[in-house]
């Protein structure tokens, strides 16, 4: 989040954003949270007990264990209990928690930069280039997201990739729509017309002079795309059209538990979907709090 | 009035003509239709024999415009899998989800706008302050992980309700109902309630704000003035007001609702169309994929469309703005 007080710095001294954004204890949870939910995907290979991809640590014996359960060789104690393979679920969430992260904020990253240039090119082209995006835009934000999602997916095949391309598909209107009004305004003030009358390309007008001034609600809207993904991902993994076996996402692994929860072996799915809980509720905190600090329609 | 009609509903059919270019190049962009349809020993003449049968030999704007026409007669071709017409299938299963999505959309109604209407009327009580946190959780809560929660605690820790299927059904006009039996509504509730998950925050919200804003009026201070019953005042002229905005946006919402019955129907094995196209995504069945793509999508702006209408023929207000 250290990127918070280099944009509002446009507007105000850098260190009153983020005071006031810190200012909020709903704001020192979801940092708090996030924190250590990044840590834990970031390091998991470090601090998980078991790689839970390597066939040779885990025990079929150990399929099933319910959490707080010693492995069969005495070696790892299970406290959060083992899936149907024999897998220590704890490592096992961290690893699909760096799945679920990396196609969260990778494809939020990759729609931000799709979407505020086309934002701005609409912005700054008008008429009819302007038109033929802001309608697209209008297109896809119309369309149920799911629906487009299967969509892409029945046509591009299953797998992480193509989700992630169906993710950035998704996402990448909601920024070019904030580009371009925001965009829009600055137009018209008076620094802009005097960077064109400095006769600098307007490229770099742009990108250098018009896009830091709208950056704060593009923040906001980051932030909440990312908990979107996680979750629209989480959901296609679910229904079996995302992460491959072989690298399970949050998503996943709470769809291997499903078949077990029937059987009152619940905490299969339960965990996962804690993890995939805690990330999105921390990140909305985050953004709602970012809209608060950021967004002068909320300050009203 | 009519130049915006007309405009409305131009731009409708550009959204269906959208949809229906890229179903129909995705059905022949990607891969060979003939080669799916072959048997591995067919020999190079009857590939080219299949190729013109189907008329893959043609230009691409000339398959399209057939395509068109067939699609128009209601014919999207058949399903690899039950070699069935995939329009059929789908016809089959819809009525399955649309008896989903109705449920839940009723079900955030009953629950929605008492919870909406108390949190508006009392918003500084402990329990209304409940019901705004719940719906901040209801709108970022997954819906399948809730789906699961609820057959954790209702299936099989209380025993309450069955988690799969649709029960006992009751036919009439050659479509199956499960509304209509004490059996069918044990199936019907979880799935109807982790459906309208999503819309019972949405109902609250709409709600709360609605009567926020409508409570300091001029009209309802006067009422109040006039010794109407408390009652009376909520029913008669403070929900009156909000009802028109809530309608079209749970008229908007039904469509995705539809949509979104995907992930309900997959968890609680319920027997619609969103199970069937998973099904067919999973068995690479390509023309009930996309059959049930181009009828959703159709339905979806259908829907919209009529909202739409139906908002600006209720609301004097709206519709004076748009002639204006």
């Amino acid at each position: 989040m250290t990127t918070v007080p280099a944009a509002a710095s446009a507007r105000r001294p850098s260190s009153s954003a983020l005071r006031r954004f810190l200012r909020a204890p709903s704001a020192w949870i979801g940092l708090g949270l996030m924190t250590l939910l990044v840590i834990g995907a970031v390091f998991a290979p470090q601090i998980a007990p078991q790689n839970p991809f390597d066939l040779a640590a885990i025990d079929v014996l150990d399929a099933r264990m319910a959490p707080g359960s010693a492995s069969m060789s005495g070696e790892i104690t299970y406290w959060l209990g083992t899936d149907g393979q024999g897998r220590d679920l704890f490592s096992a969430i961290l690893y699909g928690l760096r799945t679920s992260l990396t196609v969260g904020v990778g494809s939020a990253v990759l729609a931000g930069i799709i979407g505020i240039l086309l934002g701005l090119i609409a912005a700054w082209s008008g008429g009819f280039v302007d038109a033929l995006i802001m309608r697209l835009v209008d297109l896809l934000m119309s369309l149920p997201s799911i629906l487009i999602a299967l969509l892409m997916l029945a046509l591009l095949g299953k797998g992480i990739g193509n989700v992630v391309l169906t993710l950035v598909l998704l996402e990448w209107a909601y920024y070019a729509r904030t580009a371009r009004a925001q965009a829009l305004v600055e137009r018209k003030r008076d620094y802009f017309e005097a960077a064109r009358g400095l006769g600098l390309p307007i490229s770099r007008i742009l990108l250098r002079h018009v896009l830091p001034n709208c950056l704060p609600p593009l923040l906001v809207i980051a932030a909440l795309q990312v908990a979107r993904a996680i979750t629209l991902e989480a959901t296609l993994s679910f229904l079996g059209l995302g992460a491959p076996v072989t690298q399970p996402s949050l998503g996943l692994l709470i769809a291997n538990g499903f078949q077990f929860m029937l059987s009152g072996e619940y905490w299969i799915s339960f965990f996962p979907g804690l993890t995939l809980l805690a990330a999105i509720v921390a990140i909305n905190l985050v953004g709602d709090r970012l809209r608060e600090v950021l967004d002068p329609r909320a300050l009203k | 009035m009519l130049g915006w009609l007309l405009q409305r509903v131009a731009q409708a059919l550009l959204v269906i003509f959208a949809m229906s270019l890229v179903v129909f190049l995705g059905l022949h962009a990607v891969g060979n239709p003939a080669d799916l349809l072959l048997a591995p020993d067919a020999t190079q003449i009857d590939r080219a024999e299949l190729v013109a049968q189907l008329g893959l030999d043609r230009p691409l704007w000339e398959q399209y415009l057939n395509f068109v026409g067939s699609a128009l007669q209601g014919d999207l071709g058949r399903s690899f899998v039950y070699n069935v017409p995939a329009v059929t299938l789908i016809l089959q299963r819809l009525p399955a989800t649309l008896e989903l999505a109705f449920a839940a959309t009723i079900f955030a109604i009953i629950l929605g706008v008492p919870l909406g209407l108390y949190a508006g009327l009392y918003p500084e009580r402990a329990f209304s302050k409940l019901i705004q946190t719940g719906s901040i959780l209801g709108f970022s809560l997954p819906t399948f992980w809730v789906g699961l929660l609820l057959i954790m605690t209702f299936s099989v820790s209380l025993g309450w309700l069955p988690a799969s299927g649709r029960g006992e059904t009751v036919r009439i006009f050659g479509v199956e109902w499960s509304f209509l039996t004490l059996n069918g509504w044990r199936h019907l509730l979880l799935p109807a309630i982790n459906l309208s998950l999503f819309k019972v925050s949405l109902v609250i919200r709409l709600t709360r704000a609605g009567v926020r804003e409508v409570l300091p009026l001029d009209y309802v201070r006067f009422a109040r003035a006039k010794g109407l019953r408390r009652g009376r005042i909520v029913m008669m002229h403070i929900l009156r007001n909000i009802m028109i905005p809530l309608v079209t946006v749970l008229g908007l919402e039904l469509g995705s609702t539809i949509a979104f019955a995907v992930v309900t129907e997959s968890i609680f094995a319920w027997p619609g169309s969103g199970k069937l196209i998973l099904d067919s995504i999973n068995a690479l069945d390509r023309p009930v994929v996309m059959a049930y793509l181009l009828v959703v999508v159709t339905l979806f702006v259908i829907i919209n469309l009529v909202v739409d209408i139906l908002y600006r023929v209720l609301d004097p207000r709206v519709r004076e703005e748009a002639s204006a």
